[in-house]
This record gives C-alpha cells, sequence and structure tokens, in this order.
C-alpha cells in the first residue's frame, strides 16, 4: 500500500506535470527546429511569436465568453484556438513577407538572420505588452479536473491522491494529435517531403522544381500553428505572461539543441528529456520517500535536489553534458 | 575619425544636450553616465562579435557578476555571519570544486568502459550529498543572522574602485569556463550556453542569500564619489554653488554625477585606446586574420580556439567591469532587476547599430541606444497624447493606449535595429 | 570581409544559432526573366558564347561554346578546374551571364531562372551533392518529379529497370547507399521529369572501374531513348569514345571542339589531354 501511496505521489507531482510540460515544450521546440531546418537559423523570436499566439487566442476567447460562447466542460480556449492560429499565421508571413524575404534573396548568412530574429523579438515583445499587458493572465474555464484528488482518493481507497487537471489532458491529447498530423505531413504529403527535400539540400531542391519561397511560407505557417498550440497549451495548463514566455526560450531551445537541431523527433524528445529532469530535480521527495522508508528514518529535510529557481540549470546542465559526447545532439541533426 | 563619424557623435552630444536644456541637466548627465556605462558593454560585446565573431547572448550574467564583485569588495564585512558559517560556506565551496576537478580527472584517467561512467556518477551523486551537507547548515547559520538588514556575508570592506576590477575577475573566470566547454570542437555551441549561463547566474543570485542577500537586494553601496548630502554641509561648496548661482541641493547632484561621469570616462577612454592598440599589434591583426579566413590561420598554425577562448574572456571581463560600475552607480544591488531584453539584447542592438568591428561605433551605439531607450517613453508618451487627443477621456482605449506607452520602448528598439541591418548593414560608422 | 555584408558572418560557426547546409549559389538567375523564341535552327540546346563568373568575381568563361543536338552525347572534358562545372552551371542558369545566350530548342532562355527550365525539360545532376540523402531512394525519385502533376508510379519502374539495385534499396536513406549506387539515384532523380536533356557533372566520380563502365553503358541507354546528354567527364579517352561531340575546355575557353571520334585521333588533344 505505501509503495501504491508512493507511485501516486510521484505521479501526481513529477510524472503528470512532466509529461505536460514535456509536451508544451516538445511543440515549441518543434517549431524552432523547423524553422532551423527550412530557414538555417535559430529564431529568437520564437517566444514572443508564442506570446503572440496565445494572446489573440486570449482576446478571441474573451470575446466569445462575453458573448456566452462556451464549449464547457473544456475550455472556451479551444475554440478561439484556430483564429489564433490564423492571425498568428498571417503575423509570420507578414514578417517574412517584410523582414526576412529581403535577406533570403541577399543570400544573407544565418547568423545575420539569427541577429534579424532579435529585431523582431524585441517588436513582438513589444507589441504583445502594448496590447495585452505585461501582467499575468488566466484564461483557463470549464472543468478543472478530468479525476480530482478527493474522488480519487474515495475510488482506490488510498491515502494518497491523484489529481489530472483538464488542461494536462488536454495538453497531451492535442500534443499526441498534433505531433501525429505534423509527422504524416512530412512523411507522406508531396508538401512535406518537398520540405524535407529542401531541408536536406536546397539547391538540389531548386534543381527539382521545388519553389522556396511556397516551402518557406508554409514553414512559417506550421511554425505558426505549433507556437500558438504549444502558447495556449502551457498558458492554460500554468498561465500566460509575456516575459514567462519569452523565458521558455532556453528550455526550448535546449529541448531542440539536446535532440538535434533539425530533427523533429530530436524536438519531441529533447522536450521530454528537459521537462522530466526540470520537474525531478527540482521535486521535493520528502513525500515519497516518507511512504517508502520505515517510520524511522524519515527524512527531515524536503529531500529536494535544486531549489525550483534552478530549473534553468538542469536545463543547461543536461545540453552540455549532451553536447560534449554527442555534439550531434540525441538523434543527429542538420548540424553534423 | 572621419568627419562623418565625428558630426555623429556631435549629434548624439547634442541630443544630449538638448536633454539638459529641455528637460534638466540632471537627466542630461544620468544619461551620459549610464550612456559611458553602455559604451563599454557595447565594447566588450564588440571585441567579442565584432574581432572574433563569437556570439555572446549572456552580457545579462557577466554584468551581474561585476555587481556581484563590487558588492563582495566593497560592502563591510558581517563579522557575526563570518563566525557563525563563513569558513563553512568556504569549504563547502572548495568540496563542490574538488568533486567537479576529481570527476574530470577520473574521466580523463579511467579507461573507456561501463565501469567509467559508473564510478563518475557515483563519485558525483556522493560529492554532491557531501557538498549539500557541509553547506546546507552553514548558509542556514548565515542567514539566520539578523535577516532583515545583513544575513549574508557581507563584503571584504576594501576601495569599492578596487570591486570594479574584481567585478571584472569573476566575469573573466567565469567566460572561461563557459569558453573552455563551449568554444572550438568542430563548430561552437556559444550561443546556447552563454544564454544559460546568464540565467543561471541570476538564479544564483536571486536565491543565495548568505552571498548577496538575494532578493533581499544589498543597498548603500560604498561610493568612490562624496555623498550629496556631505557636500550640502561643506562650506567651500555651498560657496562655490552660490557663484554659480545654482541651488545646493542641485548643485550637489550635479557635481555628484559629474565626478563619475569624469571617472567613467577615463576608463572608456582608456579601453578604447587598449583594443585599438591591441588591434594594431600583431596580436589584433592574427585576431583578424582568424576571424576573416578560418581555415587559411589555422593552416598557418595559428591556434584559433586559444584566441577564440582569449577574446572571449576579455569582452566578458569588459562587461564584468561596466556590470561593477553600474552597480557603484546605482549604490545598490538588485538581482531582480537583470533582464536579458535590457543587459544582454540591448547591448546587442548598440553593437549593430553603431556598427560590429569598430570601437567608436560601439561607443556611438552605446549613447544613442542608451538615449532612445530612456527618451523613448516621455517622446512615446507625448505621441499617445497627441493620436488619443480626439478621443474622448476615460473612454477604455485611449486609457489602455496611454498605459501602454512603456512597452513603446522595446517596440522601438527592435524597429531601429530592423532599420540598420536592412539600410546600414555595417552599423553607423562601419569597419574600415 | 566579402562584399555584401549581408554575407558577412565575421567567421562565426555557432551551431547552435545557424545551418550552414543552404544554398551554395551565389549567383543564379533571379525571377522575372522570360524565353523569347528565335529561329528554330542549330542545336537543341546550346551555350553560345557564355562570358561569365560567380558574384561579382573575375570572368571565369570567356566566350565559351557548348551545345548538343537532339538525341545525342555531348561530353566536356578539360584539365581541373577549367571551368567544366561553371559552364554547365551557366547553361543551366545557375550563374548569371554577362555575355552570351542560352538557347533551348529555338527558345532564348538566358534570363530564365533554373527552376523554369526544369520546367522546359532541362535536367541536372550537380558534380557534388547530388542526392538527397536524408530521404529514402524512393522519395529522391519522388522529388525529382516534383513538377509532375500526371502518375510518376510508370517512370519510376523505368528508371528500376535502368538501374536494378535502387528497386531493392528504395526504401533506404539515400545516404547510406555506395558512391556508384549514390550517382545511381542521382541519375534517376533527374530522370524523372522525363527530359528532353539531361547535363551531368562527372558522374562516375569516385566510383570503381567497374561502376563506371555500367554508368556509362546506362547513360548510352538512355541517350537511346531520344534524351540529349550533355556531359562533363574525368575520364576523358572513355567519354569521347562514346561521344558524338566532344569540346575540350581550357580556362574557360573553347580549346578543341570536334566529334569525339576526331578529337581522339587529335594528336595535340591526345599529348595534352589524353596522356599520349
Ligand atoms: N562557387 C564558386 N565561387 C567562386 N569561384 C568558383 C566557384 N566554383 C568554382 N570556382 C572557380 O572557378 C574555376 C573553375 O572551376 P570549375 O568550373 O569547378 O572547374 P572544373 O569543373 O573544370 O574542374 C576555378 O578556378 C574555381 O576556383
Ligand atoms: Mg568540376
Amino acid at each position: 500500500m505505501d509503495f501504491l501511496n508512493a507511485f501516486v505521489a510521484l505521479a501526481n507531482f513529477v510524472l503528470i506535470p512532466a509529461t505536460a510540460y514535456g509536451a508544451q515544450l516538445a511543440l515549441g521546440a518543434l517549431g524552432v527546429t523547423l524553422i532551423y531546418g527550412i530557414l538555417r537559423f535559430s529564431n529568437f523570436a520564437h517566444g514572443d511569436t508564442m506570446a503572440f499566439g496565445t494572446m489573440v487566442t486570449i482576446l478571441f476567447t474573451w470575446w466569445f465568453q462575453s458573448m456566452g460562447l462556451s464549449l464547457d466542460p473544456l475550455p472556451t480556449a479551444l475554440a478561439a484556438l484556430p483564429f489564433g492560429i490564423v492571425v498568428t499565421a498571417l503575423l509570420l508571413l507578414g514578417t517574412d513577407r517584410i523582414v526576412y524575404r529581403f535577406y533570403r534573396e541577399q543570400k544573407a548568412k544565418p547568423v545575420i538572420l539569427v541577429i534579424v530574429s532579435m529585431g523582431v523579438m524585441f517588436i513582438l515583445n513589444g507589441l504583445v505588452r502594448f496590447i495585452i499587458g505585461p501582467d499575468e493572465q488566466r484564461f483557463a474555464d470549464g472543468e478543472r479536473f478530468l479525476i480530482s484528488a478527493r474522488d480519487f482518493k474515495e475510488i482506490t481507497g488510498l491515502e494518497e491522491g491523484l489529481a489530472i487537471r483538464t488542461t494536462q489532458g488536454i495538453t497531451i491529447i492535442t500534443a499526441v494529435i498534433v505531433v501525429a498530423l505534423l509527422f504524416w505531413f512530412l512523411k507522406s504529403t508531396r508538401t512535406g517531403k518537398s520540405m524535407r527535400a529542401f531541408s536536406d539540400n536546397e539547391d538540389l531542391a531548386l534543381l527539382s522544381g521545388i519553389n522556396p519561397e511556397r516551402v518557406v511560407a508554409i514553414t512559417w505557417v506550421i511554425v505558426a500553428a505549433l507556437a500558438t498550440i504549444a502558447g495556449v497549451l502551457y498558458g492554460l495548463d500554468k498561465s500566460f505572461k509575456p516575459f514567462t514566455y519569452f523565458q521558455l526560450l532556453l528550455p526550448i531551445f535546449a529541448a531542440a539543441i539536446v535532440g538535434g537541431l533539425g530533427s523533429p523527433l530530436g524536438a519531441i524528445a529533447g522536450g521530454f528529456l528537459i521537462a522530466f529532469s526540470e520537474v525531478s530535480v527540482t521535486y521535493a521527495y520528502k513525500k515519497v520517500l516518507g511512504y517508502l522508508l520505515p517510520e524511522n528514518m524519515e527524512p527531515e529535510g524536503l529531500v529536494q535536489l535544486l531549489s525550483t529557481d534552478y530549473k534553468f540549470a538542469v536545463s543547461f546542465v543536461i545540453l552540455i553534458i549532451v553536447l560534449l559526447f554527442r555534439p550531434t545532439g540525441l538523434f543527429r541533426g542538420k548540424t553534423a | 575619425m572621419t568627419r562623418r563619424d565625428a558630426s555623429l557623435f556631435v549629434i548624439v552630444a547634442a541630443l544630449i544636450a538638448g536633454t539638459g536644456v529641455l528637460q534638466s541637466w540632471n537627466s542630461a548627465l544620468a544619461i551620459v553616465n549610464m550612456g559611458l556605462i553602455s559604451a563599454i558593454m557595447a565594447l566588450g560585446v564588440n571585441m567579442q562579435w565584432g574581432y572574433a565573431g563569437l556570439f555572446n547572448i549572456g552580457v545579462m550574467g557577466f554584468v551581474a557578476l561585476g555587481g556581484l564583485g563590487a558588492v563582495i569588495t566593497a560592502m563591510p564585512p558581517v563579522e557575526p555571519a563570518w563566525a557563525a558559517g563563513g569558513p563553512r560556506v568556504l569549504s563547502a565551496l572548495a568540496l563542490g570544486v574538488g568533486t567537479i576537478a576529481g570527476a574530470v580527472m577520473l574521466w580523463r584517467r579511467m579507461r573507456k568502459g561501463p565501469l567509467r561512467p559508473a564510478v563518475l556518477t557515483v563519485w558525483l551523486v556522493a560529492g554532491f550529498f557531501l557538498y549539500r551537507a557541509v553547506f546546507d547548515p552553514a548558509v542556514q547559520a548565515i542567514e539566520a543572522i539578523d535577516p532583515a538588514a545583513t544575513g549574508y556575508l557581507g563584503g571584504l570592506g576594501l576601495p569599492v574602485m578596487l570591486g570594479w576590477a574584481v567585478g571584472g575577475l569573476l566575469a573573466a573566470g567565469a567566460a572561461w569556463l563557459i569558453g573552455k566547454t563551449a568554444l572550438g570542437l568542430r563548430a561552437d555551441y556559444l550561443a546556447i550556453a552563454t544564454l544559460g549561463i546568464a540565467e543561471i547566474i541570476i538564479a544564483i543570485l536571486k536565491n543565495e542569500d548568505w552571498l548577496s542577500r538575494g532578493v533581499k537586494n544589498v543597498i548603500g553601496l560604498p561610493r568612490p564619489v562624496p555623498y550629496e548630502v556631505d557636500l550640502q554641509e561643506s562650506a567651500e561648496f555651498l560657496a562655490q554653488a552660490e557663484q554659480l548661482g545654482l541651488d545646493p541641493v542641485i548643485a550637489s547632484t550635479l557635481f555628484v554625477k559629474l565626478c563619475y561621469a569624469g571617472i567613467f570616462a577615463v576608463i572608456l577612454l582608456a579601453l578604447i585606446w587598449l583594443s585599438e592598440t591591441a588591434l594594431k599589434s600583431p596580436w589584433g591583426r592574427m585576431m583578424r586574420a582568424i576571424r576573416d579566413n578560418e581555415t587559411a590561420a589555422e593552416a598557418m598554425g595559428k591556434n584559433v580556439k586559444a584566441r577564440h577562448l582569449q577574446i572571449f574572456i576579455l569582452g566578458s571581463a569588459v562587461c564584468g567591469l561596466a556590470g561593477a560600475m553600474m552597480t557603484t552607480l546605482d549604490g545598490q544591488f538588485i538581482p531582480s532587476a537583470y533582464q536579458p531584453l535590457r543587459f544582454t539584447f540591448l547591448v546587442w542592438v548598440m553593437v549593430i547599430v553603431g556598427g560590429s568591428g569598430n570601437n567608436l561605433g560601439a561607443v556611438l551605439g552605446g549613447f544613442l541606444i542608451w538615449f532612445f531607450w530612456v527618451q523613448v517613453e516621455p517622446l512615446g508618451a507625448f505621441l499617445m497624447e497627441v493620436v488619443t487627443s480626439g478621443m474622448t477621456d476615460g473612454s477604455p482605449l485611449k486609457t489602455h493606449l496611454l498605459d501602454s506607452v512603456a512597452h513603446m520602448r522595446l517596440l522601438t528598439m527592435g524597429v531601429i535595429l530592423l532599420l540598420v541591418l536592412r539600410f546600414s548593414p555595417r552599423g553607423l560608422i562601419p569597419e574600415r | 570581409m566579402s562584399g555584401n555584408p549581408y554575407q558577412d558572418d565575421r567567421g562565426n560557426k555557432d551551431r547552435t544559432i545557424t545551418n550552414t547546409g543552404g544554398s551554395e549559389w551565389t549567383g543564379a538567375v533571379r525571377s522575372g526573366g522570360r524565353a523569347e523564341r528565335v529561329n528554330g535552327d542549330g542545336p537543341f540546346l546550346i551555350g553560345d558564347g557564355m562570358t561569365g563568373g560567380y558574384g561579382t568575381g573575375a570572368n571565369i568563361l570567356q566566350d565559351c561554346t557548348i551545345s548538343v543536338e537532339r538525341g545525342e552525347i555531348a561530353v566536356i572534358v578539360g584539365p581541373n578546374g577549367a571551368g567544366k562545372s561553371t559552364a554547365m552551371k551557366a547553361v543551366f542558369g545557375m550563374l548569371t551571364l554577362r555575355g552570351g545566350a542560352v538557347r533551348l530548342n529555338g527558345e532564348d532562355i538566358t534570363r530564365l531562372t533554373p527552376q523554369a527550365r526544369v520546367a522546359r525539360g532541362m535536367a541536372f545532376v550537380p558534380q557534388t551533392n547530388n542526392i538527397f540523402t536524408s530521404m529514402t531512394v524512393e522519395e529522391n525519385l519522388e522529388m525529382g518529379a516534383f513538377l509532375r502533376r500526371d502518375d510518376i508510379s510508370a517512370t519510376i519502374a523505368e528508371v528500376y529497370d535502368l538501374f536494378p539495385v535502387l528497386r531493392d534499396k528504395r526504401r533506404q536513406p539515400a545516404g547510406e547507399l555506395s558512391g556508384g549506387q549514390r550517382q545511381q539515384v542521382a541519375v534517376g532523380r533527374a530522370l524523372m521529369t522525363r527530359p528532353g536533356v539531361l547535363m551531368l557533372d562527372e558522374p562516375t566520380a569516385g566510383v570503381s572501374p567497374i561502376v563506371m563502365d555500367e554508368l556509362f553503358d546506362r547513360i548510352i541507354e538512355v541517350a537511346r531513348t531520344g534524351i540529349s546528354i550533355l556531359m562533363v567527364e574525368q575520364n576523358a579517352r572513355q567519354a569521347l569514345e562514346i561521344a558524338d561531340k566532344g569540346f575540350v575546355l581550357v580556362q574557360g575557353a573553347n580549346a578543341y571542339t570536334d566529334t569525339g571520334k576526331a578529337l581522339l585521333a587529335d594528336p595535340d588533344v591526345r599529348r595534352t589531354f589524353l596522356g599520349g
């Protein structure tokens, strides 16, 4: 029984939150890795793109709520999500047209595009703060729990409760659907294959008649969808705050790089690796150990390896270790 | 310096002087002082990016380490805290370093095989718990000493300007660690490494109360210049203020700012002179040769990795120095004030706008961008007043627009950066 | 420092932010140009009096002419660095010409982009990086047929008939194949558009002699189906033997032009380029 309780506590505080967080990071890292593969630079504006998409979704959510529209028991934000994606896609396509395309025509070096993306980052960051403000927004409504801790205890008779929040469930299901769709698209459709071909060998793609501008445009649209979905899921699960989204850049980059930049599979693996290590290293194991160890050996302290404020350190250390021993990332990316 | 460059500097000077006339000389001098510090940060980044193509996006971390240097050098020591846990904390840190050094040794000495990672893991885990066992009680003891006022070890009570050097050294040390790991396999991974380490440095500064009081902040740093209140009580100073027809309070603040400006200007000029001399020396020529054609330089037997490490350390040290100067100017150390947009990416805007690879460009960019950073808000507020003047007072849109003016500066910085990159990609003062 | 400030990366090689696997061409013909009908005579494909170089650099081609007749094999030979690859790129529009013209089937296509030339029935196998290494053999072929909207399965079958080993490996990433097999994939990819003219830049580079003979046979087979072939070859003797026409380039200019047989018989050519 104690062993079961320990496992439930672990699942409740580590496994489930880390899975949800990992799915969010994976979706974010997929966007970064796609841009890296196709446009060949790391997009510093990605965190702010996520913030922008989420902001638009929140605005639509508020509008729907004010009209009394609701998906109860699901959050209204799910109905707003497609609109958020469309607006974000338009924004990214517009940015590409006004900003990035010029540098492609100039055959600019990737590092120049990185600096350009810093400028876009500033603008998006300012835009989001300008429109919705720098403060925290909570926009999750609908049913709060799939299973609440109390119900779980009643059903199982265990001492420890297991709560699965609706947002966690939605995150995981959405992520699975999105990733499946993306992989199907890349593996099986003509357009998806042309994107892979372009990423693999740009010159040969041109010689095969693949239109680079079309590939780039489709990439931006997919990235808009991925970024908005990742941002909305993160915001539903936790909360929306522009600065937090900016800061997500580090774990997202870490995930994409650990997995092997340019490799979609790697981005997913990286996302979960980073999320699980962050959560498990910063979790206080007192409760879990309390169930497992005999009475007299129960730990006094929290048994927390690192304070939660050091969660960035975890992504970072993992990143360095992987790069030291496997410079191309877990799944050999385009960087070899 | 060409006439065009000189006129650009004159324009920036005029902008700042305009601030003096239209707003106040106090604000103008404040812009000058932070402009000088920004110029030094930009010099540091320019060394790395401009002369070696190294992409450091952890400037914030080095700047903050510099601030820490000022704190641990200049603040008075907290004797009871030292007595309570000083030596123990130091031995814990030594233990930590020893564990990592031991791990590196083990990795190098042991033969490849399943045993190596196993032994290493055991070593590291044991080391970590041992470290925590020594470290945690010491920290608790230190932080318990009058937490409202101190709760940390304090500094060494040395002159604060010595702290500037210490700040530079701390930053250099961190840069050595990062550079050693992240520079020069077949490619670098400096960008992500610096991005990460900067966040970690800030996390440490926010959390390790025993070191610099964490988010409780350190205030009242000693100064290298006189205090306003002392000046206002000095008969000599009052007489001189009277002669100039200035209010003594205003005169004292202006005087203090001028003192800082003088010190900072000397340091900036010295740095410019040093880096220009270095660039013209064989060392500088080699740096540029490496940058422009690394393969050829390598073929000529140049140790590219070592050169890159050198310049990365130097540039970071300059950023640390600037950070220590800034903390001294502020008179306080506030870890939560360090934000990447302000302390990393804004410095990048300065370098790119000023002109990558040109020291004068970096200095110009430092002043100009800092001026905009400060002045966009009042300008934006004015603009919004005009835009919203037609709207009814109290309408939600008007209130929202007026309230959001503060965020215009980020937008503006982005627009400036994009415009310069597009239309003047070499910056305002291009590399010769 | 390069002339174009947007191409100045200051020697940065930070792989966590930049992906160096991008395009290597700098001077491809830009979109917006049109083809113009000229007289119907002349060779099927001709790069006529081409002069040009890379970017803003010096001229590498000096009034260089290469051509191929319908259904024939033309071979370009010459020492390393003579500009053979450059001439091929110029014919394909991957290099903007400063002088001269490219005509295909009675049309002046000098201002067409490489992609537009693909659409008009030209296909090119570059000397290096000529396959999608991360994609399967079959995907490589599909990408070759990207512009086609009709059913491509018959053409894929034809390619597999031409190169049977590819059929067995069709689900394998092309990057894992041997050098000879990679070249087969590269040629197969180019054939997928059912081109009128196939341009090959050193298709036998780095393959064993047996595989090389095999490849030559296949190329002759392709030519028999009516596809014109314009080919650069290191193995000058063997190539000229199968060539209807040969071009010897030296320093970007035509040194000798004649039928393959005549060049093989020419004592000057033999001495200088064929090793006696
Ligand atoms: N991408 C390029 N940029 C600039 N110069 C080039 C490029 N490719 C080739 N060259 C130069 O053009 C000349 C001819 O090269 P190339 O056409 O490849 O010769 P070949 O194929 O006959 O061996 C050489 O001097 C080479 O250095
Ligand atoms: Mg060649």
